[in-house]
């Protein structure tokens, strides 16, 4: 079928609305715990019982809002924490390893390859329970022989990131690889045919170049780190990340403040996403 | 000069690439699987041996709970594909211009949002207490309340939601690559809608639809959240019995016997379909 091709009006009708019924499909559950952010009661869920923004901005039980629940407001702090040292730690790592696979050749390269697309296949609950059993081994052992105790090698924020990072710098290193491979190399060589050194050549020209895939793959590190479940349910301790906190809160039966805080992350991912759209579209000219 | 520059710069480069791979991927799963294969027989005393392993086998609930993980995860990857289908076509094809950027964009929305929320919102939908209910009572459909959670047709409900982008991204970027004289023709040689599909559309995507498979399957496998809120008590999915024996039960052994288990099913299975397909991991998944 295409658009050049005549088919029946019929055909085309329930085409049509077949794409219309999945994007309904797509929206409805957003739209629903959006619009149920702003509903008047204790549960979220009809009758709706008029407007408020109670749920955000209510300093009291039991109305608590979202910007006075310290719990969230904890996660939420965790959360931030963990995304940015993630994304920075990714980024980091993903543009040595996309130099590595882009300008080297070695031995073993193709088997390192394949190491590296690794940590997408594997299960994330099974990255969290790995890591976990290794830093406890490290740590026991540690303990044993020293009798101090790595409390950073215990469930906690910084086994998160470690965990988070280890499947999200495969996917910055794709994504910089990819931008890599399109740069022209005789304009580094002219640049050190004229004397730049390698430093001021890295500098000036090959990390510009990068620019739209190191923040397009910054956002999206950020974003798969703020909302990573899995690999951190096995990791953290007691202070918890946002998606912890809220999945603990659903399981108990909440107030209609969980759907304030998901519009919060909705909006703000959403902002990120777009400003992330809008450099990855720079990408031919840049 | 500008050689010993390299090798230099090799050894900087590959450092923390192995830091990375050993530290944080290698050395924990040779670890986890030394754990697997430690037998408890009195507190603090342990022996090697396959015991884990025997206990994972010899409990039936236990293998019944990963052969239904199993199942449900292909089924949902199938359903993942049907539904997605169709709309990547749609996608790559028949929409021109803006409509074509914003539907591709209003695919990926969704996918922004933390799957908690999304799960959330299908929780909103679903429950007794929830908006189809009220609807279907509002309607004269049905008389008293009706709980559309808590089983497993709202699992694969909520499994074929949170998966859609990966597969719809793959396909709409390998259907889009197809030239469009190729259906033409398909047509022109007297082929029908659907003969076209099968015959030049669907060979033609495989790459893109064996891509979005395997992760759509693997994401399924792993996922703990959908099932465990959507899902029925007596459909517990194989990650939740890792999670209990790791955090509840505190037995780490049986538990990382279980985690071997699942990463060697998934790894056969991510195998089998590759090599049916003649595709390669690198191929599929590192095509950037």
């Amino acid at each position: 079928m295409l658009a050049s091709i005549p088919q029946s009006k019929l055909l085309r009708f329930a085409y049509n609305a077949y794409v219309v019924l999945f994007f309904v499909y797509l929206a409805a559950p957003l739209v629903v715990v959006a619009i149920f952010a702003f509903n008047d009661s204790l549960f979220p869920s009809l009758p709706w019982r008029g407007f408020t923004l109670d749920w955000f901005f209510n300093p009291t039980e039991p109305k608590l809002g979202l910007f006075y629940d310290s719990r969230i407001m904890a996660g939420f702090a965790n959360s931030l924490i963990v995304a940015v040292f993630t994304t920075l730690l990714s980024l980091l790592v993903g543009t040595t390893t996309a130099f590595l696979f882009e300008r080297h050749d070695f031995r073993f390269k193709e088997l390192c390859y394949i190491l590296m697309l690794l940590p997408l296949v594997i299960p994330g609950v099974i990255l969290g329970i790995s890591i976990l059993v290794f830093s406890s081994t490290i740590a026991n052992g540690v303990q044993t022989a020293t009798g101090i105790e790595l409390s950073s090698l215990r469930p906690g924020l910084f086994l998160v990131v470690l965990g988070q990072f280890s499947f999200i710098a495969t996917i910055a290193t794709l994504v910089i690889a990819a931008r890599l491979r399109k740069f022209d190399r005789s304009i580094e060589e002219a640049a050190l045919d004229l004397g730049a050194s390698p430093a001021a050549v890295l500098c000036t020209i090959t990390l510009p170049y990068l620019r739209p895939a190191l923040i397009g793959s910054g956002i999206v590190a950020f974003l798969i780190s703020f909302e990573n479940f899995n690999t951190t349910l096995m990791l953290n301790g007691s202070d918890a990340p946002l998606t912890i906190t809220m999945f603990a809160r659903m399981r108990e039966g909440s107030t209609p403040v969980l759907n304030a805080v998901s519009l919060f992350l909705m909006i703000g991912s959403g902002l990120l996403g777009l400003f992330g759209v809008v450099v990855q579209r720079d990408r031919g000219t840049a | 000069m500008r050689h010993s520059h390299g090798r230099w710069a090799f050894w900087l480069l590959l450092a923390p690439f192995l830091l990375w791979m050993l530290l944080l991927i290698v050395i924990p799963h040779i670890d986890l699987l030394i754990l697997s294969l430690r037998e408890k027989i009195v507190p603090r005393v342990y022996q090697t041996g396959l015991g884990n392993y025997a206990e994972f086998f010899g409990e039936p609930v236990y293998v019944w709970t990963l052969v239904r993980t199993v199942v449900m995860s292909l089924l949902a990857t199938v359903l993942t594909f049907i539904v997605g289908f169709p709309v990547a076509y749609y996608i790559a094809k028949i929409a021109r211009g803006r409509t074509r950027t914003s539907l591709f964009l209003l695919c990926l929305v969704p996918f922004w949002v933390s799957e908690i929320v999304r799960v959330f919102g299908w929780m909103m939908l679903l429950r007794e207490t929830g908006l189809i209910s009220s609807f279907l009572q509002w309607a004269g459909i049905v008389s008293g309340p009706v709980e559309l959670l808590y089983n497993d047709a709202a699992v694969m409900l909520g499994l074929v939601y949170t998966s859609m982008l990966f597969m719809i991204v793959p396909l709409v970027s390998t259907i889009d690559s197809l030239d469009d004289s190729l259906i033409e023709a398909g047509y022109d040689l007297g082929g029908n809608g659907f003969t076209v599909m099968r015959a030049i559309v669907i060979p033609y995507a495989m790459p893109g639809v064996m891509a979005g498979s395997i992760i759509v399957f693997m994401l399924s496998l792993g996922n703990y959240l959908t099932p465990t809120l959507m899902g029925g008590k007596s459909g517990q999915w194989f990650t939740a019995n890792i999670y209990s024996q790791f955090i509840t039960r505190f037995n780490w052994e049986l538990g990382s016997a279980f985690g071997f288990v699942l990463l060697a099913t998934s790894s056969i299975i991510v195998w089998l379909v590759l090599r049916l397909s003649g595709q390669s991991l690198s191929g599929t998944l590192g095509r950037g």
